[in-house]
């Protein structure tokens, strides 16, 4: 297993990826695994930092905790620049203590925060584990970095760690 | 190369909707970064076009021609994970340089320069 697909969920992907851009027909699948197993095993040869999934129940909740926040910052982001863009309105940093450490979490973690409208990642410290987010409509500084820490850290932990 | 008037009226219903929310959403986030005060609020602004406006833009077009070709049509899902996953990495660059610029001017309103507290097994 580990010496013909190193990554069995990157040649999956690629496979599907295939047969998404082309048919779901039986030549293109064969065709998709001609190109999805060395395009994986070249991956391997970079020997990126392996991300180990230990919880998919956790995966699962992760997605529909994401969706629901993603949905809910486009209507508020939205809204604030209906109702006016230059109204006054407290925006600033938050800074958050991540005790994440898995580069593939925080990669996750960054794309949660970026695609939600209205909190963007500028800066993490791998040193100290400073995460500083940039939040548009700061209602209270204490709220995000809990959300951070309570909503997000534990389920991607339960995921990666 | 499809005919759009075979589309029956509740899909066309469905897609317009779609598609004028999507670009509603799109638009405010491009008023948005004309209007909005400092850099970092306008880095807030194009999200609102890359996740949500694009999200609704592309159910529309599969549920468009799902109906017109009468089979299955997914591929905007990888649209979407492709315009999802490459803009944040624009994001964060551009904010990491204007808070670096912004530190090293030492303008207002920006953290200071954190120190590195654990310096030894960190970078492993």
């Amino acid at each position: 297993m580990s010496r013909v697909l190193p990554y069995p969920l990157l040649t999956a992907g690629l496979i599907l990826m295939w047969l998404l851009l082309n048919a779901f027909t039986p030549g293109h699948l064969i065709l998709g695994t001609l190109l999805a197993v060395p395009a994986s095993l070249a991956m391997a040869q970079l020997h990126p930092a392996k991300p180990r999934l230990h919880n998919w129940r956790a995966i699962a909740r992760l997605a529909g905790v994401v969706i629901h926040d993603i949905a809910v910052s486009n209507i508020s982001v939205a809204r604030i620049m209906f109702s006016g863009a230059r109204l006054p309105r407290t925006s600033g940093f938050v800074a958050v203590t991540l005790d994440l450490q898995d580069p593939t979490a925080l990669a996750l973690l960054a794309w949660i925060i970026n695609n939600a409208p209205g909190t963007a990642w500028v800066e993490y410290r791998a040193a100290t584990g400073r995460l500083l987010v940039h939040v548009l409509d700061l209602k209270d500084d204490q709220d995000w970095a809990e959300i951070i820490k309570n909503r997000y850290e534990p389920l991607l932990m339960e995921i990666f760690e | 190369m499809n005919d759009l008037s075979a589309l029956p009226l509740w899909a066309a219903i469905l897609i317009a909707l779609l598609l004028v929310a999507g670009s509603t959403l799109t638009l405010l986030g491009a008023v948005g970064l004309l209007r909005l005060r400092s850099f970092y609020e306008r880095l807030h602004a194009p999200t609102l076009g890359t996740s949500g406006g694009v999200l609704l833009v592309l159910i529309a077009s599969m549920l468009c021609f799902t109906v017109l070709q009468q089979r299955l049509v997914v591929h905007e899902v990888l649209i979407f994970i492709f315009i999802t996953l490459t803009t944040p990495v624009t994001l964060m660059l551009l904010g990491r340089a204007a808070l670096y610029r912004d530190r090293t001017e030492g303008n207002d309103g920006v953290p200071a320069f954190e120190p590195e507290e654990i310096v030894s097994e960190a970078d492993q």
